[in-house]
């Protein structure tokens, strides 16, 4: 949405007023908002993924004790940095240090208080999906010559079987 | 047009009927819980055989839990781009399951399985979202639901959790309860008085956050404001929802102090433009979704100050969702343009308000 003021950049302030009679909307970007006065503070929720992705590019410079890349989702803390979003459940356990520090600074405690779970008992077909799922993984590791990765997904097969 | 929403149990629109506390100043209250299952990359790192994999492996659980027992399965990802549009105006899914977020087109194996008042969405961000949707300020109630839907499907379907962080999301920000409750509430009081500024900056503060109607990064229109949470982790859930029901009970005050002090000071300026919005609702032959909001916002406050009698909240709720612009399609069988649907969108008000007249005369 372009500016009602200056027609030209974007429209981030949305007002709606209330004069006599009339209700307008008047959609403003920050300078034109400014110029008339206008606390942004109201109209314009900030956008909640903007500061949070601007905590994870401070906080998430790579932790020595961390792996490079998830041995299950193959994700890195590159790809983590990029999205804000993690690759799989095994991601938490792969850049754990780091992961600690960012949940501390945007929760302030990295230690889960709710509600305690253990998980059904893994029925056999449970862990055939996942061994079926880890060799997927190896196959397109060793074609795409990824070998440290290979082993990895190796070892954690035999572990499984 | 493939979906039939009379098919939905209530009609995927229980929460509207303004049955619970407050249901004048707050229209519905939601809580939801985010979940993966173990063993499947997350929604979107997994591939097109992963999530239908997710989606079987839910199916199946599904079938074995009380509460969803008589629930719909609707394939999201099968939907045409209006339909998606529906259920997410109906606040049944998300922007992103329903793939509307240019950034996240629809996926493979997205699906909704719909119960009174519950829901359970696949494939989302996580591959579970469970939500609660309630009338009114209901917090208590939701979160029974809510909590008796998960340990049953988590007694099914094994969820990634981790001894430490708690239940393990996509987002970080999601990470430990995986809960976000929110209460989507009406303060025209607190914008007309221009207390709304300080309101909300208090929030945040207390770990309290606003969205706009439709959550994330979504704008305030008509002056609702969502009002949920901000973080996950470091509290149990009862503790969660117990400081937000302090806060939404807080602002509730304020918006009546907010009222009586317009009454009090402008008694019939106030009075004269709420009338005027009544009027225009009543009367207009077009109307932008924005403008209609607006108005929609000044009748509801009227209707909470008793400056209008007969004129139920349950028919304000259903005006503010039945006139967004896929309802309107789906009421005349065919896509509208823009123009046709505020054209659309004004002959339903005009309708509606007349009955309600006519019923309560």
């Amino acid at each position: 949405m372009v500016c009602d003021g200056c027609k030209e950049r974007d429209a981030v302030v949305h007002l709606t007023q209330i004069v006599e009679s009339a209700v307008t909307q008047l959609h403003l970007c920050e300078k034109c908002a400014a110029e008339r006065g206008v606390e942004t503070t109201v109209a314009t929720p900030k956008h909640p993924l903007g500061d949070f992705l601007q905590a994870v590019q401070q906080q998430m410079t790579s932790v020595k004790s961390d792996a490079g890349q998830c041995t299950f989702c193959s994700s890195t803390l590159k790809d983590f940095r990029a999205s804000g979003r993690l690759g799989c459940a095994y991601c938490y356990k792969a850049f754990e240090s780091s992961l600690r520090e960012l949940l501390r600074r945007v929760h302030g405690s990295s230690r889960h208080a709710g509600r305690r779970y253990d998980a059904p008992k893994a029925q056999v077909v449970e862990e055939v999906t996942i061994i079926g799922e880890l060799r997927d993984r190896l196959r397109r590791a060793v074609e795409s010559e990824q070998f440290e990765l290979a082993a990895d997904l190796r070892d954690r097969i035999k572990v499984l079987e | 047009m493939t979906l039939d929403l009379s098919l939905l149990p209530d009609g995927g629109a229980g929460w509207l009927d303004a049955s619970g506390d407050n249901a004048d100043i707050v229209l519905s209250t939601r809580i939801r819980l985010a979940r993966n299952v173990e063993g499947f990359a997350f929604t979107t790192r997994a591939r097109d055989g992963e999530r239908l994999r997710v989606l079987s492996q839910v199916r199946d659980a599904v079938r074995e839990v009380p509460a969803l027992a008589s629930s719909v399965m609707v394939r999201v990802d099968e939907l045409p781009a209006n339909d998606r549009q529906l259920l997410h105006e109906r606040h049944l899914v998300s922007k992103e399951l329903a793939g509307l977020d240019s950034a996240n087109p629809i996926r493979s194996g997205a699906a909704v399985f719909l119960a009174d008042g519950l829901g359970v969405m696949v494939n989302e961000e996580d591959h579970l979202r469970l939500q609660a949707l309630r009338s009114g300020f209901e917090l208590d109630e939701a979160w029974s639901a809510i909590s008796r839907l998960e340990k049953d499907l988590g007694d099914r379907v094994p969820f990634a959790y981790h001894h430490e962080f708690g239940f393990l999301t996509a987002c970080p920000k999601n990470t430990g309860t995986g809960m976000r409750a929110s209460v989507l509430i009406h303060l025209p009081g607190l914008v007309l008085t221009k207390e709304i500024g300080k309101a909300l900056a208090g929030l945040q503060v207390v770990g309290v956050t606003y969205r706009g109607l439709y959550g994330e990064g979504s704008e305030v229109v008509g002056n609702f404001f969502q009002i949920s949470n901000q973080t996950t982790l470091g509290r149990s859930e009862e503790e969660l929802l117990e400081h937000l029901a302090g806060v939404v009970k807080r602002l509730i005050q304020k918006e009546h102090e907010a009222r009586q002090h317009l009454l009090r000071t402008a008694g019939y300026i106030i009075e004269d433009k709420l009338w005027r919005a009544y009027g225009t609702l009543r009367y207009a032959r077009s109307l932008t979704f924005d403008e209609a909001m607006n108005y929609l916002s000044g009748v509801r406050l009227a209707v909470g100050l008793k400056l209008i009698a007969g004129l139920s909240v349950y028919t304000l709720n259903k005006l503010l969702i039945f006139s967004q612009a896929a309802h309107l399609s789906y009421a005349d069988g065919r896509t509208l343009s823009e123009s046709e649907a505020n054209l659309a969108r004004a002959r339903y008000v005009r309708t509606a308000l007349a009955d309600e007249r006519d019923a309560s005369a």
